[in-house]
């Protein structure tokens, strides 16, 4: 078969898929009436240009990082797991519950408590479905997208019932207390300045970081990780080896869930302060895209997770400013996942044929692959 | 018979990228005959014949069918052109009836009944002259894998071809399967019907062809008179060098009781029980060969001894009990004991054609201390115990940074031998060593598993080749219907015996073997029907 060489796989296809679903977009935003190149010059703008925008893209970048990482990690076990949001939520309730309920002297040890308490709230609702899967075969797909809607009605119940302060008109629980304020880029870098005000990213981003390197080593470094794709090439070949479809598939979601679990961090406790309904404002379906961008590489996940951080950053700043709405940006995010997702092999096709032809005429390849006889 | 060939082909180029797969091939098939197409994997026969039957198109070249310049665009032109073909893997609708599925895409007019009528008086007609008996209202899925292949040839025969292709056609077969289909092959054949037979085993180009085309790496390097060849002149045409054709080994020395199984049953997920109450001892120091039709409980028997099923019974190795079911049934526990296994798929079981060489030298041993302690894997280790392992098979390219994928059959199968060889195992399950291996792979193959024979290994062999196990082991066991039939020494049986006990006839009866065989297999069908209901 024709193959291309890895660069253009990890660069090319993506930034093909991107320059497309950009056309596209245009053409789209031509025909409401709006000037294009006004609109992308704004979201630049918006997004990149300044350091509040920054602060905002990277914000929420450190959301599709954590998503991006859970979905890609079960994706190497061949497992679809699309319940983040859900994992993501109940990963935000155990933040919560850690840094109301225990009195912290400090942030970092008020992090380190919330990180261990989203990780293993995440990974507890991943546990569910996991478990189903691997003993009973109920397809993760069915079962991890309903309990996001347990998740919500779980959170719902807990907020409106339970965690709701006396007297207050809202689903939310009642704000940290200011031991547990993480540093904000403004507190770190603003140096009394400016720089990054009012902009919503902190400390948890270098946490994200951390977590690709993490993962990265999971994957490619560990025994573990090394019978996670060997698990989601082939089963059968995993069974040949001895490795157990149960332990890897528990163990695969356990820390898909634990990732996505982790992003409760930067919007509950790095952010809002306090656990909201909907925090999560479907990012763990926006890790999906990602991951799927990031051809589930810690590093492509990275940039697919700034890439849709400005999205939504230059998108929120094109509703605030121009008379394109608020859908249309939806619009424009969609299709970016509809060409580097779904439509990844309309640009991959026509590419590997070139590299092929391109090759042909550099005259025969070295060693010969046998075709199928 | 005319001057004018049947098929002619001149010129024909077909590449795949970058790989020319079919080199200005030409060749001339004369009417009523028999030709042979033969040649290792990989050597282009497949892409020549599917260029004949309309799936690909040559990039250069002409067709002449029975003289006449031909486009064959698609497989309907070619069956215009009179031209059938018999797949390795057939193409029939399962739970169709033979009837349905021979009328299936000729039906004339949009009511069924007279296809099927007309279709029923054809069908009576050619098992009449050519032996091509098979129940017309029988369900595929209750017929025996050598009827099946009757029904697609009578496909062919129905839509009227004069020339008829066969793809690997024995490959699934018992030897009395084989040898009636060569009866209805002769029959076609004196009836002035064209044969072409593509096929890697030398056996059956001797027996059946009367002329036969050798292939090699896209080219087409000899066309001669079978009968003024012999077989290791065609070998040596193949691989383009001198082979042995035959095992050299010494005799088996066996020593102790190695691994001794006793009443073992397993039954599958979906309730049909694949062994009944097998026992069987392999010594040290001795290969053990299982013969049997494949579907016959060669393959589970090795997955239960390899950890990847559970079953009933018990396998004592080096008098030690092992554990059949629970947590401890799994090859990790089985390799740790000292069970290597060598699994009959090598793409989907024994490698993963995603992970680089390097990867795949350390599958099902990625626990040991050498590859790195702790959770950490030393990646370094593993490149060099590839690059180690690589070099000694032999493996081409040596390159542990290729897929397993990119490798051809041969040398995929040798990095599978490679990593279960070299840890020394107490026992080593072999499945179908050879399979898709070039001759001259299998020549290694073999001299490998005689070498760790002589170093006082026990070794269960199981394969679908009986050249290869007449040849390898030094006991035979013959399966059927998960039960072993019988054991005999290679020295004191021939194809004939392992034959008969392949299709589950213990004691030849008086008459011919092959009526036999043939009620016999009638039974396990009425068996496997039976199993269905």
């Amino acid at each position: 078969m024709n193959r291309m060489p890895a660069w253009a796989d990890a660069v090319l296809v993506p930034l093909i898929s991107i320059l497309l679903a950009a056309i596209l977009s245009a053409l789209v935003i031509l025909a409401i009436g709006e000037n294009p190149v006004a609109a992308f010059s704004l979201m630049v703008e918006g997004a990149l240009m300044r350091s509040t925008g920054w602060g905002y893209t990277l914000y929420y970048a450190t959301n599709f990082t954590f998503t991006g990482l859970a979905v890609a990690v079960a994706f190497h076990a061949r497992m679809f797991n699309i319940g983040g949001e859900g994992q993501a939520m109940i990963g935000g309730l155990g933040v919560a519950l850690v840094a109301l309920y225990i009195p912290w002297p400090h942030w970092t040890l008020a992090l380190a408590g919330a990180t261990l308490a989203g990780g293993l709230f995440g990974a507890a609702w991943a546990f569910i479905p996991a478990w189903l899967q691997a003993t009973r075969g109920s397809h993760i797909v069915i079962t991890t997208i309903m309990f996001n809607f347990i998740a919500a009605a779980l959170l719902n119940y807990v907020l409106v019932n339970l965690m709701r302060p006396v007297g207050a008109m809202e689903p939310a629980s009642a704000t940290f207390p200011p031991a547990t304020h993480l540093p904000t880029f403004q507190d770190m870098f603003a140096f009394g300045g400016t720089l990054f005000r009012g902009s919503p990213a902190n400390v948890t981003f270098f946490l994200a970081v951390l977590a690709c390197i993490a993962v990265w080593l999971l994957i490619w470094r560990t025994r573990l990780g090394y019978e996670i794709r060997a698990f989601g090439h082939s089963d059968t070949a995993a069974r040949y080896a001895g490795i157990s479809t149960v332990r890897i598939t528990v163990l695969a979601m356990l820390i898909s869930g634990a990732l996505a679990g982790l992003m409760g961090l930067n919007t509950t406790m790095g952010e809002a302060e306090r656990l909201v309904l909907n925090a999560t404002e479907g990012a763990g379906f926006i890790g999906i895209a990602v991951a799927l961008m990031g051809r589930s590489h810690p590093v492509g996940v990275f940039l697919a997770a700034l890439l849709f951080g400005f999205l939504y950053q230059g998108g929120a700043e094109l509703a605030l400013w121009t008379d394109i709405p608020r859908e249309l940006i939806t619009v424009i995010q969609a299709l970016v996942i509809l060409f580097t997702g779904a439509l990844d092999n309309m640009v991959r096709m026509p590419l590997e044929a070139m590299f092929g032809a391109l090759r042909a005429r550099r005259g025969p390849k070295p060693k010969p692959t046998s075709p199928r006889d | 018979m005319t001057d004018t060939p049947a098929i002619e082909l001149k010129g024909i180029s077909k590449a795949f990228g970058p790989v020319q797969a079919n080199k200005d091939i030409s060749i001339r098939v004369m009417p009523g005959t028999i030709h042979g197409i033969i040649g290792e994997n990989g050597a282009g026969k497949s892409t020549l014949m599917s260029i004949l039957y309309g799936f690909y198109k040559a990039d250069a070249g002409e067709i002449f069918i029975g003289g006449r310049k031909t486009e064959i665009p698609d497989s309907q032109a070619a069956i215009r052109a009179g031209i059938g073909m018999v797949f390795q893997h057939f193409k029939l609708v399962q739970n169709f009836t033979v009837l349905e599925n021979v009328i299936l895409g000729a039906e004339e007019g949009g009511l069924l009944r007279p296809s099927l009528s007309k279709a029923r008086g054809v069908l009576k007609k050619l098992a009449d002259d050519y032996e091509l008996r098979v129940d017309p209202n029988a369900l595929i899925e209750d017929l025996s894998v050598g009827h099946q292949q009757r029904v697609e040839i009578l496909k062919a025969l129905y839509r009227e071809a004069d020339i008829l292709i066969l793809d690997e056609p024995t490959g699934v077969l018992t030897p009395a399967e084989a040898d009636h289909l060569f009866r209805i092959l002769r029959g076609l054949r004196d009836e002035g019907k064209t044969i072409v037979l593509i096929t890697h085993k030398l056996r059956e180009i001797m027996e059946i062809t009367d002329t036969v085309s050798v292939m090699r790496r896209g080219e087409m390097v000899a066309t001669v008179e079978t009968a003024r060849s012999n077989p290791s002149e065609l070998a040596e045409l193949m691989v383009g060098r001198k082979v042995l054709l035959r095992v050299d080994k010494a005799p088996a020395q066996p020593g102790r009781p190695i691994l001794e199984i006793e009443n073992l049953s397993h039954t599958d997920a979906s309730g049909v029980q694949r062994l009944r109450d097998v026992s069987l001892t392999v010594r040290a120091g001795e290969i053990v060969g299982i013969a049997g039709v494949s579907g016959n409980g060669q393959s589970e028997l090795l997955e239960v001894l390899g950890g990847m099923a559970t079953a009933t019974g018990s396998v004592r190795l080096n008098g030690h009990e092992i554990p059949l079911t629970g947590r401890k049934a799994d090859g990790k526990t089985r390799r740790a004991q000292g069970i290597a296994h060598v699994p009959e798929d090598r793409q989907h079981e024994g490698l993963i054609m995603r992970f680089h060489a390097w990867e795949n030298i350390a599958f099902g041993y990625h626990h040991d201390d050498r590859y790195g302690r702790g959770t950490l894997m030393d990646n370094v280790a593993l490149r060099r115990d590839a690059e180690d392992k690589m070099k000694r098979y032999d493996v081409r390219p040596p390159d542990p940074w290729l897929e397993a994928r990119n490798f051809s059959g041969g040398n995929q199968q040798k990095i599978v031998l490679a990593r279960e060889i070299e840890r020394d195992p107490e026992v080593l399950l072999v499945g179908q060593p050879t399979r898709g291996v070039d001759i001259g792979a299998i020549e290694f193959i073999h001299q490998e598993i005689v070498r760790l024979r002589d170093k006082g290994k026990a070794i269960l062999l199981v394969s679908v080749e009986l050249d290869e196990i007449l040849g390898l082991a030094d006991r035979i066991a013959v399966m059927f219907d998960g039960r072993i039939m019988g054991e005999r020494l290679p020295s004191e049986t021939d194809q004939r015996e392992l034959g008969l006990l392949m299709a589950g006839v213990t004691e030849a009866p008086a008459g011919s073997g092959l009526d036999a065989v043939e009620e016999s297999l009638r039974d396990k069908e009425r068996r496997e029907a039976a199993r269905h209901d």
